[in-house]
């Protein structure tokens, strides 16, 4: 099962508490763990990635085993450590005053 | 006894306040939604328990939010605001052209008839409709598609339909503001608009009487004289006999005549609020006194409304969405302000007191009558 961690605000719109643990079909991608995610709640499409363009929102990020994986494609493959589940897939509200 | 039911929308979340008929003492539920900023929530004139809030996010986009019980529980519907076919571009500040990029909601107006129904006003400017509670949205392209939307420029605050307006007696016939292009028309229920701007000035404008361009702030009419409306222009205070048709000048004795909301009295059709504020860019209240500015005759003729109100130091500003008034019989009068007061007079504006004086800045201040 692959581990993802949720921003504060998107754990209170999907009504989550802790790590979501998704199952994902495949090869472990960002764009995998995306798809699974929005999957088992709807509510966080179009909050991640535009509806439409499918791209990363500017003010998100995706970290995981102590790198910023924000810009790598879509179908590149996830570290092994988050494949297995060892470490998280941390989603991040970028550091942006307000 | 019949009450009131005000609905806060701020930059850090939404607040419902309470209270009886008397509007003396109130209830404050919220925050609601806490850290989102929410433009805008408004009540189905069909049906009070049902709610409508846009939260939005520089971070995560857009939710519409419902509720079913007056605000005491809410869900989120449908978020998804696609544009029309290819969207096309609009002017950037800089006057090249910009590619349509939804933003978020500024102001959602249900229907009057039916629960179900609800318009949004958004950034960059379009109009979308939803006749399923909000699930979906579909665009209005007849308003973006006019002929002119190529011409369009954000005002400072951005681009966006922040007043719409839907006609009681004449279902068909619809008004939209934007900053800044300008007062739109529909008369065959959002099919098909066009630019409703005859009479305006605005000299920061290459031809100041140029049919789009104007900056206006917000429009506001009585149900009872659908045709009349009133203007608050970024400077200048307007009104219109002619649905629109044309506009004349009614900022009259006005110490300032830029401000952002204009509201009408629940039972004086001719009874007009307005907000005066300093401007350019200063914008906070002349000389650190908070005035409501009154007039009951249509324009023109204008006297300040103090009592209550802070008239030393005082530097906050009101936004366009964030007055209302109440149809009690006295009348109700309410606004916000970015400094976080909510302010409410139950008589008409002869006097005023804060409901809550340290919410985070207001954006939008709208009330319910509750029977």
């Amino acid at each position: 099962m692959i581990r993802v961690v949720l921003p504060a605000h998107l754990r209170t719109l999907a009504q989550v508490q802790g790590e979501v643990t998704l199952a994902v079909e495949g090869p472990v991608t960002q764009g995998a763990v995306l798809d699974a995610l929005e999957a088992a709640y709807p509510v966080l499409r179009g909050t991640l990635r535009d509806h439409l363009t499918r791209r990363r929102r500017p003010l998100v990020r995706f970290f995981a085993c102590r790198e910023d994986l924000s810009n790598e494609p879509p179908d590149a493959p996830l570290p092994d450590a988050v494949a297995s589940g060892t470490e998280p897939f941390l989603i991040v509200g970028a550091i942006a005053g307000g | 006894m019949s009450g009131v039911r005000v609905l806060v929308g701020t930059r850090k979340g939404a607040f419902i306040l309470t209270a009886d008929g008397k509007r003396d003492r109130w209830d404050i539920a919220g925050p609601y939604f806490a850290g989102w900023e929410m433009y805008h929530l408004k009540g189905s004139p069909a049906d009070p328990n049902r709610l409508y809030a846009s939260q939005t996010s520089g971070w995560f986009g857009q939710q519409i939010q419902r509720s079913n019980d007056g605000g005491k529980t809410w869900e989120p519907v449908g978020n998804k605001f696609e544009y029309d076919g290819v969207p096309g571009a609009h002017k950037w500040y800089d006057g090249t052209p910009h590619p349509w990029e939804f933003a978020r909601v500024w102001h959602l107006e249900p229907s009057l008839t039916d629960p179900d129904t609800v318009y949004a006003g958004v950034e960059d400017a379009a109009i979308f409709r939803s006749t399923d509670g909000g699930q979906t949205w579909r665009e209005l392209p007849g308003l973006r598609g006019h002929g002119s939307g190529e011409n369009w420029q954000p005002g400072a605050g951005g681009m966006a339909v922040h007043t719409i307006l839907l006609n009681p007696t004449q279902p068909e016939r619809m008004f939209v503001a934007i900053s800044a292009a300008g007062a739109f028309r529909s008369d065959d229920a959002g099919q098909t608009w066009r630019p409703v701007n005859r009479g305006l000035k605005s000299d920061f404008m290459p031809d100041p009487t140029a049919e789009v361009g104007h900056c206006v702030h917000r429009i506001a009419m009585h149900p009872s004289r659908p045709d009349v409306l009133f203007m608050q222009k970024h400077w200048d205070v307007m009104r219109s006999d002619t649905g629109g048709e044309s506009w004349y000048e009614v900022s009259g004795d006005l110490p300032t005549d830029f401000g952002f909301p204009i509201d009408v009295h629940a039972h004086e059709p001719n009874t007009v609020y307005v907000v005066p504020i300093k401007s350019d860019s200063e914008h906070f209240p002349l000389d650190g006194a908070l005035r409501v500015y009154r007039s009951r005759t249509g324009g023109c003729e204008w006297e300040p409304l103090t009592k209550g109100l802070p008239q030393r130091d005082c530097y906050v500003n009101v936004l366009r969405d964030a007055m209302a008034v109440d149809s009690l019989d006295a009348c109700g009068v309410y606004f916000g302000t970015t400094g976080g007061q909510v302010y409410c007079s139950a008589d008409s504006g002869d006097s005023w007191a804060p409901i809550v004086r340290d919410l985070p800045a207001v954006l939008s201040v709208e009330v319910q009558t509750l029977p």
